[in-house]
């Protein structure tokens, strides 16, 4: 199979904040906003360089999303970033009201999604982000898997005009991606061809899928693996092209079963090729205190449980 | 004042529109919609430096509005018609499927005049606060006007973001508050008392101005006495009555959001001069 390499350890948010700093050169109308997290979402670059275009909430996330909203109408190009479920469950509304209805080119940066946020806790970890947001009528959803693709992701949502959601994570994780690949919003990316079953992952749980294939391989399956980088518009034909080929499907993410990438591959193979699927996600549960790899093994988001599917809809088809 | 009487000749047709419109809908709000429109019709017609012409809802160049009490469409709209933003024979299409002029502001219809969807209560003021910054950030001196209803200040995030606001020293941000003293449920006093609304705002630090929301010499003063502080959000608060220029809908909440039958639109235009003529 295509052979992948960890050039390094680095956190998605990382990505983030070159992305974004990166972003804020290239275009003057480019704006970040956080509420007291500047650190964590590492908005310094950006901050640093451009302090004028750094604007500081304060712990106020609903109105963080009305002043981006407020910004994007005088034609900047505001991302507003916090935790997850921060700019998501707390601010729905302000989202719904203010960014997606108001078709205001706001990007909704949001970092430690995920159980991988990990020690904090349920209470910090957003497992239900993805389904609030592509629920959402215009909202694109991103969700890039390792540092290289969350950077260029987030260039990518500074040219896109709209709404976006741009979804990463706190741990370091293996960068695996070109560095200089562009990112193309509704593209999914083919990692691995393969004809005996499709896996398709989205975030942290790629590099899983990718694990998942080689121990696969050693076993004489041969898996194709997508990542679905853009949840939403989804990039339907190749996903529909992949499972015509294989006639099986997994589905990984770092999310929870309702709303999620599952459901969502779900929806469109049924009217389009249905064809047998296995889900690995978070189920319906909250998370809880432990390291991300703690978490991740228990709650069954790795590339052995991937496997295990992937045997298991294959004696199916 | 010829300015004076002017004005108050374009607030009653205002108002005639209003009435007829919600009649004719069969639903909306006409309670707060003719308790602002005197405020509104000043600022469409004297205060603002906007130009229907030229209008974008960018708004780069000239002044903005954001109508954070959302329901208040009837009189949004009959001012933005009058003023030139689309025809006034639109405004008999208000609220009826297809329609431009949705229920709550809608920017998806592009209706010209509309800057921002709203009507989910306590947003819009973080909203004029953001292009109030976007203003200052990109040398762009106009400003930018946002409109609340006293009820809606129970929302929390009305005070957040009048603490980014004062935060961020948004001198070209003119709030202000529709101080009718009422709600869907009731006088503000009973259903969430609010205390001293005024002080409120000062210790929130901005400059705050009481003004009588129905006397358009009070009206302009107070417009023209928040363009003088600079470093400061402004907030005004209009005291005025709900239902205004009705006497059976003046003073009381039953009218928020109730349409009046034939008969009370009838008996309502009788008491309001036809003054532009109507859509």
């Amino acid at each position: 199979m295509t052979k992948y390499t960890d050039t390094g350890k680095k956190d998605t948010r990382s990505g983030f904040g070159a992305g974004l700093h990166e972003a804020g050169k290239a275009d003057p109308r480019v704006v970040a906003l956080t509420a007291d997290l500047k650190g964590s979402l590492k908005m310094d670059a950006f901050a640093d360089e451009f302090p004028d275009r750094f604007i500081q909430c304060g712990i106020a996330e609903a109105n963080m999303i009305g002043v981006a909203a407020g910004l994007a109408i005088t034609g900047k190009i505001p991302f507003a970033g916090s935790f997850a479920e921060f700019v998501t469950g707390r601010v729905y509304d302000q989202i719904r009201q203010e960014v997606a209805y108001g078709e205001t080119n706001v990007k909704i940066a949001a970092s430690h999604a995920g159980i991988t946020l990990g020690e904090d806790g349920a209470t910090h970890q957003t497992m239900e982000d993805i389904a609030l947001m592509r629920a959402l009528p215009g909202m694109v959803v991103i969700n890039p898997c390792d540092y290289n693709q969350t950077k260029a992701a987030t260039i990518a949502a500074a040219k896109y005009e709209g709404p976006v959601y741009l979804r990463f994570g706190r741990p370091s994780v293996p960068n695996f991606t070109p560095e200089d690949q562009p990112f193309e919003i509704g593209k999914a990316y083919i990692l691995n061809e393969g004809k005996d079953v499709t896996i398709i992952a989205t975030g942290h749980a790629v590099w899983e899928a990718l694990k998942a294939a080689e121990a696969l391989e050693a076993e004489g399956i041969c898996a194709e693996v997508i990542d679905i980088a853009t949840i939403k518009p989804l990039d339907e034909q190749a996903v529909v092209a992949s499972v015509i080929k294989t006639g099986a499907v997994v589905v990984a993410e770092e999310h929870n079963m309702p709303g999620g990438l599952g459901e969502l591959i779900a929806g469109v193979l049924a009217a389009r090729v249905p064809a047998p699927m296995a889900f690995v996600n978070g189920g319906d549960k909250f998370g809880q205190s432990g390291t991300p790899a703690e978490l991740m093994a228990a709650y069954g988001i790795d590339a052995e449980h991937i496997a295990d599917a992937a045997k298991s809809v294959i004696v199916r088809k | 004042m010829a300015k004076v009487e002017e004005l108050r000749k374009i607030a009653s047709q205002v108002r005639r529109d209003i009435v007829r419109m919600v009649a004719e809908a069969k639903s909306g709000h006409p309670g707060g919609s003719l308790s602002s429109a005197d405020v509104l019709t000043v600022l469409y017609f004297n205060e603002m430096n906007i130009d229907p012409e030229t209008w974008t809802r960018e708004s780069a160049g000239q002044d903005m509005f954001i109508l954070s009490a959302g329901h208040l469409t009837p009189v949004y709209y009959s001012v933005l018609s009058r003023r030139g933003f689309f025809p006034v024979r639109e405004l008999a299409t208000f609220r009826k499927y297809g329609t431009r002029l949705q229920g709550h502001p809608s920017v998806e219809k592009g209706l010209p005049g509309i800057t921002q969807a709203s009507g989910s209560l306590g947003q819009g003021l973080s909203a004029a606060a953001g292009a109030a910054l976007g203003k200052k950030i990109g040398g762009d001196d106009s400003r930018v006007y946002v409109l609340c209803g006293d009820g809606e200040c129970e929302e929390g995030q009305i005070w957040e973001a009048a603490m980014f606001a004062a935060h961020h020293k948004l001198g070209n941000l003119v709030a202000f508050t529709d101080w009718n003293g009422q709600q869907i449920d009731g006088t503000v006093d009973s259903v969430a008392g609010q205390g001293d609304l005024e002080a409120k705002w000062k210790a929130f630090g901005w400059n705050v101005i009481v003004a009588d929301g129905h006397d358009f010499n009070s009206i302009l003063q107070a417009f023209a006495n928040a363009k003088e502080v600079k470093d400061q959000p402004s907030m005004i608060l209009f005291k005025t009555d709900m239902g205004h220029g009705i006497d059976f809908m003046a003073g009381t909440c039953k009218w928020h959001g109730k349409a009046p039958s034939a008969e009370q639109c009838a008996e309502a235009l009788a008491q309001l001069e036809e003054t532009l003529g109507d859509y």
